[in-house]
């Protein structure tokens, strides 16, 4: 089965890592794989998307994701600004990064589900250039909300791709957001 | 019989795919210029050759244009080499290309596919690659990381035999294929090094009678690309297109001998059909966008529509006796082409493909679709929507406007 997932994020914010962190995770699992980000102007600060395809067999379509099975929202604002439901297959999913609930989110006719990585990643003092990182913790919350990925295919993903302390602290911000992921479901 | 080797799987994108394949048939000499959307491909080589994986001379050069004439001088003393470019690079080695192409210097490159300015764009078409369509090199197209990766070995082994000694440049498009992430097979460096083997020099006879390696060599002596007057010049440029036509075969062959080790074969290497066998409407198409036409091809034959989608592989040498044979029961046709000939009556790729069916009575309706010019996305709606207006043209029995746009505003 195939599998389409869009990422929304603001620029710096590491949308696209968090697709290849999402590939790389199915991809130690066998899973056929895409990552790619949109292909636009990224500027600091702007809305940005990226994508990511998981399939069980070769993928062949080459265009940007138009009809996701998940949404995955690194901004807790930007759902405000971007309509980040549009094309979402019935019955998809979106997880959200926001200290809110699920149901105080007020996004309809999808199934809902938050963690709040900013909290996670000030917690563990997880910051980049003074900011906090969301995008390897959502990822550890993609895992639990949609069983896509095993969490421990998660790990490996962060751990391959930073070694030492970043790659332990990466990690420990997935597993807790693995943790305390609230569905609204 | 099948000798398919073990091989491993990487998550990689198109350019690490590039860089990859050309990291493994001992090259000698990398000439480049980093240019989006190329740029990983040189930075991935020069970390080869800085952490002593490859012993490759890499040199880093002021322009394209030094780029491509470093490789070529390198190309005649009998080293092996590689580069890799995209639009604004290609457009500034135009010169050199014919030159390199003349020289019959069996230099390999990747082209990561970008428009061309005005406006400046980054973003994924063929303009760069179709405005060097007659520079006398080998143009291939790859529709996924892993044909990329396939291809650049292939290239070494197509450009250096005898019977065609011509530069090779792998098409792949930019961003859509350099900058995603993929599943790639390789193969070892041990089985691409066999399959490629050696760099093998013709022998010619020198104006003194000995009988020497053809190229640049302080001990026996001799010219490359001097100058031909009117009284020689034609013969040369008549040798190349027997080059060229030689290189057909020479394609198909290594298609072959490739998937021996791989178990990875790509159509006849020139051509890839899928299910235009019995297609009533068929879209022609390279790099990419196959693969989302593949799937659209797939949903519509589900609803019954017979449809079918014919991938060129190889754009130079045409395979033009392929395509006949491959359209000429379908009875509509769209080529698609993802960069213009302004004022030239539709893009290149259709200019191509109708000629070769000139001849066929009664031909299949053809008609362009340019599309995705400057990056803009190629969606699987798109593919459907041309396909639908395949079938509207048979039902009407009217083909209507010869040149259409796919995925334009207003």
């Amino acid at each position: 089965m195939l599998k389409e997932i869009r990422i929304h994020g603001r620029g710096g914010q590491g949308s696209v890592t968090a697709a290849e962190l999402l590939a790389h995770a199915a991809f130690t699992e066998g899973k056929w794989v895409q990552a790619f980000p949109f292909f636009g102007a990224e500027r600091r600060g702007a809305p940005v998307k990226a994508f990511a395809r998981i399939s069980d067999e070769p993928i062949l379509v080459h265009s940007q994701i138009y009809t996701p099975d998940y949404v995955i929202v690194l901004d807790h604002a930007i759902y405000k600004v971007v309509d980040v439901t549009e094309g979402l297959k019935k019955d998809g999913m979106i997880i959200l990064n926001s200290r809110k609930k699920p149901k105080e989110v007020g996004l309809k006719d999808c199934r809902v589900a938050t963690v709040d990585a900013t909290g996670i990643a000030l917690e563990l003092n997880l910051l980049v250039a003074g900011l906090p990182v969301v995008n390897t913790s959502i990822v550890g919350a993609f895992a639990k909300a949609t069983s896509e990925v095993e969490l421990a295919s998660v790990l490996k993903a962060v751990k391959d791709t930073w070694s030492g302390s970043a790659g332990e602290k990466n990690a420990r911000a997935a597993e807790l957001a693995y943790e305390r992921l609230a569905k609204g479901w | 019989m099948k000798t398919v080797v073990k091989q491993e799987m990487l998550a990689l994108n198109g350019d690490e795919a590039v860089a990859y394949a050309a990291k493994q048939p001992d090259v000698d000499v990398v000439a480049a210029y980093p240019v989006t959307p190329q740029t990983i491909i040189v930075e991935k080589f020069s970390e080869y050759v800085a952490n002593g994986e490859v012993e490759t001379e890499f040199v880093c050069t002021e322009s394209e244009h030094s780029a491509m004439t470093a490789c070529l001088t390198a190309s005649v003393t009998g080293a092996r080499t590689f580069t890799a470019t995209s639009a604004p690079g290609l457009a500034l080695m135009h010169e050199m290309l014919f030159v390199t192409s003349g020289c019959r210097a069996p230099v390999v490159m990747a082209v990561a596919n970008r428009a061309l300015s005005a406006p400046l764009n980054i973003h994924c078409d063929h303009s760069d690659t179709m405005a060097e369509r007659d520079s006398g090199w080998i143009q291939l197209y790859a529709e996924n990381a892993q044909e990329a990766y396939d291809l650049i070995i292939q290239g070494f082994k197509i450009a250096e035999s005898q019977e065609v000694l011509l530069p090779v440049m792998v098409g792949l498009d930019g961003f859509t294929l350099t900058h995603t992430l993929e599943n790639v097979q390789v193969l070892s460096d041990e089985v691409v090094r066999k399959f490629v083997g050696s760099h093998q020099i013709p022998k010619v006879v020198t104006h003194e009678g000995k009988i020497v390696p053809f190229k640049l060599d302080p001990d026996n002596p001799m010219s490359m690309g001097p100058i031909a007057l009117p009284n020689y010049y034609f013969e040369f440029k008549r040798q190349q297109e027997e080059a060229m036509r030689n290189a057909l075969k020479r394609i198909s062959q290594v298609n072959e001998e490739f998937e021996v080790i791989s178990g990875r074969r790509y159509g006849n290497g020139l051509l890839e059909l899928y299910q235009v066998e019995d297609a009533d409407v068929a879209i022609v198409c390279l790099g990419s966008t196959t693969g989302t036409v593949r799937t659209v091809v797939d949903e519509l034959r589900e609803e019954g529509v017979k449809a079918g989608v014919l991938k060129i592989r190889a754009f130079r040498p045409l395979p033009v006796e392929g395509i006949v044979e491959a359209l000429k029961k379908v009875k509509a046709v769209a080529v698609m082409d993802r960069s213009m000939s302004f004022g030239g009556g539709g893009g290149a790729v259709f200019h191509e493909v109708r000629h070769a069916l000139y001849d066929l009575t009664p031909h299949p309706n053809v008609v362009n679709y340019i599309y995705g010019l400057g990056g803009r996305d190629t969606s699987p709606t798109q593919i459907r929507q041309i396909f639908e207006d395949l079938q509207r043209m048979i039902q009407a029995k009217r083909v209507g406007e010869l040149v259409r746009y796919v995925g334009l505003r207003g």
